[in-house]
């Protein structure tokens, strides 16, 4: 797989998602930018069963998006490979519009209507157990924020992940350490995350960074072959990712870009593709 | 007369159904001996999870059942059904039109010994302001068993609200349940009593006594809480007069309510007194609170006579 395309890829992915959240002025920026690559990762690293032509095929693979707030990157994603028209990108979050501020099920390719935090991740757990009870070779892939961590329902999730032994679920923690009202180690501490999940239960993957594509994918396919329990991967990223002036700043995650910033970045962001 | 337990008659009707509907799951929240899903848990032990004491995530867990195709019977005492797990359903359950089924048992004060905490009084009122979300509450065993065959037949969210101790046998097998239909068991001229649940025999009885002491009255069976059944509420208004409604629940947001904004809107004029909870609760023995609390047959004579 060549790994410069998929950073070309996201790259402009991330100008897709900033454009709609521009032309909205409202959406996460932070949480968009830090969770693409991620996403570019589970879409287009081969990884994840998954047909555009056929949203519903029998036998396809499930992604979540628990941290919903990252809708903008994820619908990003599902234009670029064409479950809607790349148009409805402009139209995000205003009225009567296809693009929901949060996912929701009705939009083609979205499997879970997700936004109140804590949710998907159990939702995640409904869908791998019901494949089991099925008896179907189908895997389950949810994103959390490190944040919504802080939700007690994401470790009710944990616990009947690990007591079901769902082996056809994995968990990605997009562990950007900000939350809207301050650094997460401030607002409440998640921390060790790590830890914790393998305190209930999980097989765990630490990843050295969320923003390197070939580590993702690596990770991913080693976490679809534990057997007996679920995996969680939990991928260090930075908020805000590939706008330099909002990463790591609390104050880009729920507000769009400038028309100024919008002009600052988006060379910086095409010219990660001319590098390649 | 024999009695028999909704949860008692929802036990027996999901054991049965599991048969015919493949794609039934019951999930419980360590409470499948009170919500008498074992014999479903017995016959069809693949398709039973106890998700523990986690009621929130037995919500969504049920969500993501029914985003695979299934129909997720999601079973807990009635309070942390929709108490605790409100936004579940809202958010998860009711806003994308999942078909999954929240089953509340021990509704009511006539939970009993377990006092306030455990008798949901307000889960009408929170679960009928929800869009798409309908809401059934029988009144005896075959009511019970025909509603939920009328849910697997269905697509879409239900609260079922069920209720602990024996209710009296009111209808037979051959009785058929049909959402936004109310059920007219004895007609009257004076007065009508809509109810609901528990407390439709007791209007029954109550009926009784006010027919020794002249007073002809039409009882509802309003177990299709939402939608509800426009036609009859406006058609008893308009033959007896005076309504009453007779609920276990907060008279506040349940049955009480929902035929008020029918009657209102309608511009009928015709006046409404409710029965029901004005209160919490507290532990007692079941038939010593509906005692207390005016929701036996005499306390709704004196509110019918006064």
């Amino acid at each position: 797989m060549d790994f410069a395309t998929l950073d070309k890829k996201a790259a402009t992915l991330r100008i897709d998602a900033l454009t709609a959240i521009h032309k909205a002025n409202s959406g996460h920026t932070g949480s968009s930018m830090s969770c693409m690559d991620i996403l570019v990762a589970l879409y287009y690293g081969g990884v994840m069963r998954i047909d555009p032509k056929k949203p519903q095929m029998p036998d396809r693979d499930y992604f979540v998006l628990s941290k919903g707030h990252g809708a903008p990157a994820l619908y990003a994603i599902l234009a670029d490979l064409g479950f809607f028209d790349k148009s409805e990108l402009d139209h995000l979050r205003q009225a009567s519009a296809l693009l929901q501020g949060h996912p929701v099920i009705k939009i083609p390719g979205i499997e879970a209507t997700t936004g109140s935090l804590g949710q998907g991740i159990s939702m995640a757990v409904g869908i791998a157990l019901a494949i089991k009870a099925d008896r179907e070779d189908r895997d389950v892939f949810a994103l959390l924020g490190d944040g919504e961590l802080q939700e007690g329902q994401v470790w009710e999730a944990a616990m009947a992940a690990a007591h079901y032994r769902l082996d056809n679920l994995v968990a990605i923690v997009d562990h950007n350490k900000l939350q809207i009202d301050g650094p997460c180690s401030g607002v409440m501490n998640v921390a060790p995350i790590a830890d914790k999940f393998e305190a209930f239960g999980w097989k765990v993957i630490p990843l050295v960074s969320g923003h390197n594509i070939e580590e993702l994918v690596l990770a991913i396919t080693k976490a679809k072959n534990i057997a007996r329990q679920p995996t969680v991967i939990v991928a260090p990223t930075v908020k805000g990712k590939g706008v330099p002036f909002a990463e790591n700043k609390v104050s880009y995650h729920g507000v769009a870009l400038s028309e100024a910033e919008m002009a600052e970045v988006v060379p910086l962001l095409q010219g990660v593709g001319d590098r390649v | 007369m024999e009695k028999i337990a909704t949860r008692a008659a929802f036990g027996e009707a999901i054991a049965e159904l599991g048969a015919k509907y493949r794609n039934i799951m019951v999930l419980d929240a360590d409470l499948a001996s009170s919500t008498k899903t074992l014999k479903f848990a017995q016959a069809f032990p693949g398709r039973h999870f106890n998700i523990g004491i986690a009621e929130q995530n037995m919500m969504s867990i049920a969500a993501g059942m029914a985003i695979k195709g299934k129909i997720p019977f999601a079973c807990t005492f009635a309070i942390f059904a929709t108490g605790r797990a409100w936004e579940q359903i809202r958010n998860g359950i009711a806003y994308p039109n999942l078909n999954v089924k929240v089953v509340g048992s021990h509704s009511g004060i006539m939970t009993g010994e377990d006092g306030a905490t455990h008798q949901a009084l307000e889960d009408i009122a929170v679960m009928r302001a929800i869009p798409n979300m309908k809401v059934f509450c029988p009144a005896d065993a075959y009511e019970t068993k025909a509603v939920i065959a009328s849910m697997c037949e269905d697509f879409g969210p239900v609260y079922l609200r069920l209720g602990r101790s024996a209710v009296p046998v009111l209808y037979d097998e051959k009785y058929r349940f049909k959402p936004g239909k109310g059920d007219v068991l004895r007609d009257g001229t004076d007065i009508t009593i809509f109810a609901v649940g528990s407390t439709v025999s007791r209007a029954l009885s109550a009926a009784e006594i006010l027919e020794s002491q002249g007073v002809s009255a039409r009882v509802c069976n309003m177990c299709s809480i939402k939608p509800i059944d426009e036609d009859l509420i406006l058609e008893s208004a308009r033959k007896t007069k005076k309504l009453f409604s007779v609920e276990d629940h907060q008279i506040i947001g349940g049955l009480g309510s929902a035929i008020s904004e029918v009657l209102a809107e309608a511009g009928s004029g015709i006046p409404l007194k409710r029965i029901g909870m004005h209160k919490f609760g507290e532990s007692g023995k079941d038939e010593d609170l509906y005692r207390k609390y005016g929701l036996d047959a005499e306390g709704i004579v004196r509110v019918v006579s006064g």
